[in-house]
């Protein structure tokens, strides 16, 4: 598998050049954000209090284990993201406004998210590894630079701004032309899984929202 | 009597220990997994996995940056005293786990439901949860801390004696593909399935049945342990590995724990404790000593009976 040092400002060249399966170490600047910074910039309106994207070009979905300490310093464990689909709502404005290109979290999106507003703004996907590896991007993080809106947004929700020294390993897990890693991966197993199913005996109840079809996506 | 300062200085130990320190069982287990995965994708992630509580354990920082949500299961024995009684134990559990949060740091993860309202240490309505079981002999308190994580990784059917075991071979199928895909539920895990009971005490037994046993213990009743030893390699003969990428590391062991039903129902649930297996417990006795260990030990014969009474020895002047 292949190795590669990425910029948390990449430049298109450099992301035209990733393959899915890549493992990826960023060095840079990378800023946290969830639902609670989507919200607030993109409903409410309130001001980034960063310069985007020239100062990081990278959005992590996570929030840290850390704290703050009384004389403002921070205190920072583990890192670990959180599972990006639920941020579909907000990210195609999101990707516009800050012009994110480095999209980090846990499990990806779906391929059509993908080609409809990652694509268009240049922007891929890399996920996490594990996903537990907390301790080691926790490595990564040389400094915590800032900490924004945690007044607002509480602890887990708010900006951190993290400095990133070979964080990773992260896999690339969308490309330039919207593939996605989980689909192809997806595809590979349900194509055996009636084998595994043989005998087994469906819900007697059926009830809403269930599905029986294997080789649907499920996020 | 056991001294509460005694019980909140352990139970602070414990919030460290379970965040931090992968129990051995478990990181046996997933050395034989990685052992054996020949997927690329899926071994390079078990890898990963394993200097990552490398990582953890040498810089003393949490395995995972999800902390998971902290609860405590409480074990007495029969002549257990505490200092200040049940108010004060609880007391000392939630201080204990409001300063772990502060000082290892965890991730403050509990909010109110609704409101979303953080009070940054994990404690609020409800949280942490404290269990409570009793042994009949002992003087003895054992805290049990779980760091349970996974939000994608617990679901419950209702089934019915003519499903049979194909009922419940299919519904652990159906959750080990739906929790499995992209890899939400943080496989390869400890499973634990609840059987019977009601739809409560189902979810109960079966999250019990997943962090309150070691990788390798089996179920008393032979055909039980059997099932379990099945359901694990059936689980690895999905085709799936971890973060869902091909392989075949979807489970470590499966672990099954039964009550008594309706005669005409057969609930079940199933529980995925996460690459990020957080338990750690630790035994306080009354003379002030504590000994620490990973095996919660929960499920006793007495925690199983079956019968209406339990022998306890009989006080000296009503014996004949
Ligand atoms: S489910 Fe994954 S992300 Fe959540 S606590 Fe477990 S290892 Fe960490």
């Amino acid at each position: 598998m292949r190795e590669v040092t990425l910029s948390t400002t990449p430049t298109p060249e450099a992301l035209a050049d990733l393959a899915l399966g890549d493992i990826v170490y960023l060095d840079g600047l990378m800023y946290t954000a969830r639902e609670g910074v989507y919200m607030r910039a993109l409903e409410e309106k309130a001001n980034v209090p960063m310069e985007l994207p020239s100062q990081s070009a990278a959005n992590f979905h996570c929030s840290p284990a850390a704290r703050i300490n009384p004389d403002g310093s921070f205190e920072m464990g583990a890192v670990t993201a959180t599972a990006s689909f639920r941020f579909a709502k907000w990210l195609p404005d999101w990707l516009a406004l800050s012009g994110a290109k480095l999209v980090i979290g846990k499990g990806g999106m779906r391929s059509t998210d993908y080609k409809e507003y990652f694509v268009p703004n240049g922007a891929i996907y890399l996920s996490t590894v594990g996903y537990g590896t907390g301790a080691l991007l926790g490595r990564g993080v040389e400094n915590v630079e800032a900490v924004h809106w945690h007044e607002e947004l509480g602890l887990a929700q708010a900006m951190w701004v993290l400095k990133c020294k070979r964080m990773g390993p992260f896999i690339v897990a969308s490309d330039m032309q919207g593939n996605c890693l989980f689909e192809r991966e997806n595809e590979r197993i349900s194509k055996n899984l009636h084998r595994v199913y043989e005998g087994t005996r469906p819900a007697t109840l059926k009830r809403f929202g269930e599905t029986d079809d294997k080789s649907e996506e499920l996020i | 009597m056991i001294p509460i300062s005694l019980i909140q200085k352990t139970a602070e130990t414990l919030m460290d220990k379970a965040a931090i320190e992968i129990p051995t069982d478990y990181l046996d287990g997933l050395k034989r997994a990685a052992a054996v995965e020949d997927g690329d994708l899926s071994s390079f992630v078990l890898k990963a996995m394993l200097e990552n509580y490398e990582a953890a354990k040498q810089d003393r920082r949490a395995m995972c940056g999800d902390t998971g949500t902290p609860r405590w299961y409480v074990k007495m024995g029969n002549e257990a005293q505490i200092q200040g009684g049940p108010v004060a134990l609880e007391t000392a559990l939630r201080r204990a786990t409001a300063n772990a949060t502060n000082g290892v740091p965890l991730r403050p993860n509990r909010v109110h439901p609704l409101w979303r309202t953080d009070h940054n240490n994990n404690v609020g309505i409800g949280a942490p949860e404290i269990e409570y079981g009793y042994e009949p002999d002992g003087d003895w308190i054992d805290l049990i801390t779980v760091h349970k994580g996974g939000l994608f990784g617990t679901d419950y059917r209702m089934l019915f004696p003519s499903d049979g075991i194909q009922g419940i071979k299919r519904f652990f199928l159906d959750s080990l593909v739906a929790f499995g895909k992209r890899g939400l539920a943080c496989q390869p895990a400890i499973i634990g399935i609840g059987l019977g009971g009601c739809k409560d005490t189902c979810m109960v037994l079966g999250k019990r049945a997943a962090c309150l046993r070691v990788v390798g213990d089996r179920n008393v009743d032979p055909r039980i342990a059997a099932l379990e030893q099945e359901f694990t390699e059936l689980g690895n003969s999905i085709g799936m590995g971890a973060m869902g990428f091909v392989g075949k590391s979807m489970v470590i062991d499966t672990h099954i724990e039964v009550g008594y039903c309706h005669t005409g129902a057969m609930q079940m649930s199933v529980h995925a404790f996460c690459l990020s297996s957080r338990r750690a417990v630790a035994r306080v006795f009354a003379d002030g000593r504590v000994e620490y260990r990973t095996d919660p030990n929960w499920f006793t014969d007495y925690q199983r009976r079956e019968t209406v009474d339990w022998d306890l020895p009989q006080p000296a002047e009503v014996q004949p």
